[in-house]
């Protein structure tokens, strides 16, 4: 395998973001575009070489590329390195895979809007950091690519700055993450006070020579820390409030950033790590409750929402919360097989969502959605795929990797396995649930839309026909909520171009089929023994997790038990589909019923448990009283400024006295002139050669 | 024989009166003859000086001053004729031209 060839993977999207960021303004549409795939399509294809060339007989595991020096100090350097394995070959062939599906069903979706360069150049510049952050081979390097991807996500969350919830939730991502990024920063300084070294060969083969019993003390530290890290990224407990907000971006934006890749770099952070975590049972059981806890809240939020968008947003953080339970349970494989056929059907139902969205001018509530199944057929099919493949129904992919997790969590047993197992199979419910009401409520029924105001252009939400629930109160409500709270408005430009209900073209259903092809296959590469398969995903990342208590095969006792619970699984997940089928589809007013008997547990979800008023009040408001009276009155007004305004206030003192001599009258001249000479006399005199009696002798005679 | 002293004090007293007419007085002739005054009160110290220690320097020093003082005069005399031709005026005061 070629070494340049390898660096091209990264540096090739960061040419593009800087052909397109700098002279892309310039540029016709087509050319922005054609750069912007090229330069993600050829990185696709040297994975392609690198996969096929790692799968062949006699190829390295794994095998590092060391470039030029970036930081050498006394006795500590660190390189540009690259190291490649087959978790490394995972995350790349998703990254660049659906970054490259993305890209192209950009170009159909964005097509009318205004930026069109920066949006491109801005993918681009994601694509680098986030091939920089899988390719890295130290914590430094990964850092980098790790603040990079944060950065771009920053700047496509605002895409549309001109509107301030698009701003304000760039902003909120941006600073949730830091403090993600704070506790990385701190375990990466233990990391190099404890190992002297952040390079991941040397650091996790001196955490494997240490002796075999120690576990946790300062490796539980680094691994919470690391965690900490990894749940601001992943938006995980507590600080998943972004992601929601996220949405704000353009469709397509979310589903490369926050479904399919950037919010899983946490999960293959935690997995690279897992010499670290293995070695620390307390901080693994962390991660796991973490992990469940997130997957089960977000999934009863998700379960109330009304835009469409932000139900697949927190179905993705209830779908990290999952992977983040297989890292838990040290089923790594697991984790990352989820987050693989994750990132096909997440992606796969933004888009479709996308399309829906650009069918209808920019609607996004799902309440003004429905019928729209015969309209746009090609988005109904593929997002049933994806539906279907997140409820966890065999044999779509969702099925497989989230019955490999919950099968894993239950073996490990003892009373935190089975409580986890409880909540993480009751999440598929809800995960199935919620997954169809979103598909009932915009495919299916009546159409809720105003069709003669999409077809005649008079904005897609100027009225409403049928508002079924409480739509009203909730606008009310809408009116008057919390700053903090960012609620999303439709795709600007969207909404920019109304004409009527159409199927998407074809630059965005081609993507959406491809994706939809892999929902239904992608899970196939890892059925377990128990079902049938050779659980092959499992067997090529055996290299990388080799050694782990999970990744041994297990006993063929247990197959019988593995069926066992994948029949239940499958049982909750069509639970789910048939109280779904009941409520939004056979009578579609039961859900509101419900919400009208059970208002407190109704609000409560409503209100996403009111984490973002409470970390308002908490967090947010101290804060900004402190930065008010402290920083801004205390610091700022007496320090800074008055430190300044003194300075100026006694040099404006000094030059009126001093302008008092200049005053124009020769006398007055005069008199500072001798009564300046008076006073270098009397120093002469009085302070360098002070006067004594007896050595001045005047002679007298 | 007059004591160095007492030389010296008739010129400090000689140049204070010069110092105060030069600030008190507004005629600008007069305030010239302070500042005539003032450079012989500085030349009576040389003398004074020079006859102490036997030494001719001051001697030499003083006709420097006077030869000085004569080109001086001659200098500022021509302002203060030039001074009069345009202003009318010989009073300090009313020459503040620059301070407005």
């Amino acid at each position: 395998m070629n070494d340049t060839l390898l660096w091209l993977i990264p540096t090739l999207p960061f040419a593009g973001f800087l052909i397109n960021g700098t002279i892309g303004r310039k540029f016709p549409r087509a050319l922005v575009s054609t750069v912007a795939l090229l330069f993600t399509l050829v990185p696709a294809l040297i994975v392609l070489k690198l996969w096929v060339y790692m799968k062949s007989a006699g190829a390295p595991d794994h095998f590092t590329l060391t470039g030029a020096p970036w930081i050498a100090i006394s006795g500590y350097q660190v390189n540009f390195a690259f190291a490649i394995d087959h978790l490394t070959l995972i995350m790349l062939g998703v990254v660049t895979g659906v970054g490259f599906l993305i890209h192209v069903y950009s170009v159909g979706y964005m097509a009318e809007e205004e930026g069109y360069w920066r949006f491109f150049a801005y993918l681009n510049l994601f694509m680098f950091f986030m091939l920089v952050l899988v390719l890295a081979a130290s914590f430094q390097l990964l850092f980098v690519g790790w603040e990079g991807v944060g950065l771009a996500s920053y700047l496509l969350i605002g895409f549309y700055f001109r509107r301030d919830s698009a701003a304000n939730a760039g902003k909120k991502a941006f600073i949730v993450n830091r403090i993600g990024d704070f506790g990385f920063l701190l375990a990466m300084f233990l990391l190099i006070a404890h190992f002297g070294s952040l390079d991941f060969a040397n650091v996790f083969g001196q955490v494997n020579a240490l002796p075999h019993g120690l576990t946790g003390g300062f490796l539980t530290a680094i691994c919470l820390l690391l965690f900490v890290g990894a749940a601001g990224k992943s938006a995980q407990i507590p600080l998943y409030i972004w992601l929601p907000d996220a949405m704000e971006g353009p469709t397509p934006v979310s589903a490369l950033i926050h479904a399919a890749t950037m919010v899983t770099a946490g999960v293959y952070m935690v997995a690279r790590c897992h010499v670290l975590f293995d070695r620390s049972p307390s901080a693994l059981a962390v991660v796991a409750i973490i992990g469940c806890a997130t997957a089960f809240f977000a999934a009863t939020i998700g379960c109330v929402q009304h835009d469409i968008k932000r139900v697949l947003a927190y179905s993705t953080v209830s779908q990290l919360g999952y992977m983040f339970l297989a890292c838990g349970v040290a089923a790594y494989s697991a984790g990352i097989f989820h987050l693989m056929t994750h990132a096909f059907f997440k992606a796969l139902l933004f888009l479709a969502a996308g399309s829906v969205i650009h069918a209808l001018s920019g609607e996004q509530d799902m309440r003004v959605m429905g019928g729209l199944r015969k309209r746009i057929p090609i988005t109904f099919w593929t997002m049933t795929a994806a539906v279907f493949a997140i409820a966890g129904v065999p044999p779509f992919a969702g099925f497989f990797s989230k019955d490999e997790i919950l099968y894993r969590t239950f073996m490990q047993g003892g009373a935190l396995g089975y409580t986890l197992w409880a909540i993480g199979l009751l999440t598929a419910g809800i995960t199935s649930f919620y997954m169809f009401r979103l598909w009932f409520k915009t495919f299916f029924g009546e159409p809720r839309f105003d069709e003669a105001a999409l077809a005649h252009g008079h904005g897609a939400h100027a009225t409403y026909q049928q508002p079924d629930e409480d739509l009203a109160s909730v606008h009310a409500r809408r009116e008057s909520h919390a700053t903090m709270v960012a609620e999303p408005e439709h795709d600007k430009g969207q909404a920019a171009h109304p004409h009527g209900v159409h199927e998407s073209p074809w630059v965005m259903t081609v993507p959406l089929i491809i994706l939809g092809i892999l929902s239904v296959i992608g899970g196939w590469v890892g059925i377990s023994a128990a079902l049938g398969g050779h659980n092959e995903f499992e067997h090529f990342l055996e290299p990388v997790f080799a050694g782990i208590g999970g990744a041994v095969a297990l006993p063929e006792a247990s197959r019988g038990l593995e069926l066992g619970l994948a029949a239940i699984s499958v049982l909750v997940a069509l639970l789910g589909l048939f109280i779904a089928y009941a409520f939004y589809y056979r009578k579609p007013g039961t859900a509101a019923t419900l919400a009208e008997r059970y208002k407190p547990l109704y609000n409560l979800l409503d209100h996403k448990y009111w984490v973002d008023e409470i970390y308002g009040r908490l967090i947010v408001s101290p804060i900004l009283m402190l930065s008010r009276i402290v920083l801004g009155g205390l610091v700022d007004g007496l320090v800074v400024q008055g430190t300044a305004a003194t300075l100026a206030g006694g040099t404006r003192g000094l030059g009126w006295l001093a302008r008092r001599m200049q005053s124009g009258n020769i006398r007055s001249y005069a008199g500072w002139l001798a009564f300046g000479a008076a006073v270098v006399i009397a120093i002469v005199l009085f302070v360098v050669h002070p006067v004594h009696a007896n050595t001045v002798v005047i002679n007298t005679r | 024989m007059v004591p160095t002293a007492y030389y010296l004090i008739l010129a400090a007293v000689l140049f204070s009166i010069g110092v105060c007419a030069f600030l008190i007085k507004r005629n600008v002739i007069t305030i010239f003859m302070s500042i005539e005054l003032m450079l012989n009160a500085v030349n009576l110290s040389f003398v004074a000086f020079a006859h102490m220690w036997h030494r001719i320097e001051g001697q030499i020093f003083v006709f420097f001053v006077m030869v000085v003082a004569a080109a001086e005069a001659a200098v500022g005399l021509a302002i203060i004729i030039a001074l009069f031709r345009a202003r009318q005026t010989l009073n300090v005061d009313q020459v503040n031209l620059m301070k407005d």
